[in-house]
């Protein structure tokens, strides 16, 4: 807290550019080691989603017979499950599909959820009224039965898991970017903008979306934690990528039946899940206290 | 408040949950019956010996079980059915969508009470041990353990606990129905993200409330700090934390169809789980429906339970 402060105050005389901005990222990062940590273990999972390579030279898929379920250990990380596969190569080759997956999911939801929010700002009184009352709804579903939903309705399958925790997380997007529209529109300054001639659309764009872009973002990040959970049930529970591939709620659902001998086969991608969802949820806290400040 | 205003008061909210059930109807009519996917292929076997199948006896099954009418003669039907009680029959099994339901519904109902009688008290403990203590260190602790109860999923905290509890320390029962010890690890991990929830709600509303000025008046009168903690502070900050439980309970009622899984136990969730791999459109369906009548009863007694924990609030929005 008191580091925020002091980086805030530190940056606040100069003027705001680009490179100050950077710097006051990283000042405030250095002062705080859990957020730094997170902000790491949230790039090392994305890079490792998309060049595993960097990672390991292994391959995900190569059984060795010979080498089956060794307990984490040198040359084995992870350890090795019952096939002879290195776990940790899987667990990063997995991080591929979970969080290839979860972007999906969330940039369906911000999108489609923004643009209900937006149209039910914009539109008629009752119709307003009508989306409303089917955001509330929604909202009070949760999240999970309405992946199932979606699940039952579109099939098992990558694509499909994206859509549905994506589609599940809309109804809080919408009311949002709808709460937004309203608050900004009803504003003196757009009434002003509006009073000199200008256009809706243009008021819209100038106005209404720069706005909503910042409370939207802070609840696109902490429904990133939340989605990363959602992925990995899904996954799981064997709804998401077909068994070979190793998505994480998959690997963690294939180390099940070796729960007794061979703990490192649930464990370790569990842990993996568990911080990747922590160090998101950490920077979307960050993220939630530093646009509190401004 | 008189009677007949809380009469009024009731009506007027089973009138409400009346509408939010008939919108959870046609919400997952919509999306069951409007988005790809055929059901009758599905049942046919799809993918396991796909050939086989007589066009003929498809198109039989398919009047059978109605999917080859307009879908709003469909939506009319199922709606007028369901308003009986009668959500179809499983598309897989065969069996009548509510019997299968009540079949596993009293497990689960079980098992969510028990995971709530769990959070409750372990959530409410802690948020009150964190904003209590006057040790800065602890206080940090405390607060950083609800962030990361919400952040653990779900499967893998039963799993945790099976592999710690059961296999290695050999204390409760690995899986299955047998006896109340079995019921213990389930309960336990359904609470854990549920605890959390409600820890981070009720002790940043503690802190709120803390700062208050009549908080100050009541230490200056010479309370103890632990009676203005628990009877001055508490009963004013529990009003978010208890419409947080009132969702809470829903959550806890899907999660089950992670933990009966996890556990190998029969209920609700399993049923669950097996119908939306399977694609069984009616059973899916109930489930919605039935989770929804829970939903809105629950959310029903919460605020209920309001103007007993409140006085100033009165049920209805106005005073008398």
């Amino acid at each position: 807290m008191t580091g925020l402060v002091t980086g805030l105050a530190a940056e606040a005389p100069l003027t705001a550019g680009p490179g100050r901005r950077a710097l006051g990222a990283a000042r405030l990062l250095l002062s705080r080691p859990g957020l730094l940590v997170s902000v790491v273990v949230v790039l090392l999972a994305l890079t490792a989603a998309f060049l595993p390579g960097l990672f390991t030279s292994g391959d995900p898929l190569a059984a060795a017979p010979a080498r089956s379920l060794l307990p984490p250990g040198p040359g084995h990380p992870f350890g090795t499950d019952q096939l002879g596969r290195d776990l940790f190569t899987r667990v990063v080759y997995g991080a591929g599909p979970s969080l290839k997956v979860t972007v999906v999911a969330v940039a369906a939801g911000v999108v489609l959820g923004g643009l209900l929010g937006l149209v039910a700002g914009l539109a008629v009184r009752w119709l307003d009224d009508v989306i409303a009352r089917v955001i509330e709804v929604l909202l009070a579903v949760p999240s999970l039965l309405l992946s199932l939903t979606l699940v039952t309705a579109l099939g098992s399958g990558t694509v499909n898991v994206a859509l549905a925790v994506g589609l599940a997380n809309v109804a809080g997007f919408a009311r949002i970017m709808r709460a937004e529209v309203l608050r900004v529109r009803t504003s003196a300054y757009v009434e002003a903008a509006e009073a000199f001639g200008a256009r809706r659309h243009s008021v819209l764009l100038r106005h209404v979306l720069p706005n909503a872009y910042g409370p939207l973002l802070a609840v696109a990040t902490l429904s990133t934690g939340t989605a990363v959970l959602a992925v990995a049930a899904l996954g799981f529970l064997g709804y998401g990528a077909a068994p070979p591939a190793p998505e994480w709620g998959a690997l963690v659902a294939q180390g099940r039946d070796y729960l007794s001998s061979a703990w490192w086969l649930t464990t370790m991608p569990g842990l993996t899940v568990a911080a990747v969802a922590l160090a998101v949820n950490r920077i979307a806290r960050a993220e939630g206290e530093w646009a509190g400040l401004r | 408040m008189t009677r007949r205003d809380m009469a009024r008061y009731l009506a007027r909210r089973l009138a409400q949950a009346a509408l939010v059930l008939w919108a959870a109807f046609t919400l997952s009519f919509i999306v069951l019956y409007l988005l790809p996917g055929d059901p009758i292929e599905i049942m046919t076997g799809g993918g396991a010996s796909g050939d086989a199948v007589d066009p003929a006896q498809i198109a039989a099954l398919r009047h059978e079980y109605g999917f080859d009418r307009p879908l709003a003669v469909q939506y009319l039907d199922r709606l007028a059915a369901a308003l009986h009680g009668d959500f179809g029959r499983s598309v897989t099994s065969g069996v009548p969508v509510l019997g299968l339901i009540r079949t596993g519904l009293p497990a689960t109902l079980t098992l969510t009470g028990l995971a709530v009688a769990l959070a409750v008290p372990a959530g409410a403990g802690l948020a009150l041990l964190a904003t209590y203590t006057r040790t800065p260190r602890l206080r940090r602790l405390l607060l950083s353990l609800p962030s990361l109860g919400v952040a653990l999923p779900t499967f893998w905290v039963g799993l945790v606990l099976l592999q710690v509890v059961s296999f290695r320390l050999r204390l409760l029962p690995s899986a299955g129905d047998a006896g109340p010890a079995a019921q213990v690890l389930p309960a336990v991990t359904l609470a854990v993200p549920a605890a959390a929830a409600l820890a981070q709600v009720l002790a940043r509303g503690l802190d709120n409330v803390l700062r208050d000025p009549y908080v100050e008046t009541a230490h200056a009168k010479g309370a103890g700090r632990l009676r203005v903690h628990l009877r001055h502070v508490a009963p004013n900050a529990v009003i978010p934390a208890l419409t947080l439980l009132g969702l809470v309970i829903g959550e806890l009622m899907t999660n089950a169809v992670v933990v009966e899984t996890v556990f190998s136990r029969d209920g609700l969730g399993r049923i669950t789980a097996t119908a939306v791999g399977a694609e069984d459109i009616p059973v899916v369906q109930g489930v919605v429906v039935v989770s929804a009548v829970v939903i809105v009863l629950v959310n029903l007694l919460v605020d209920l339970a309001y103007p007993l924990l409140d006085p100033r609030i009165v049920l209805g929005g106005r005073a008398s």
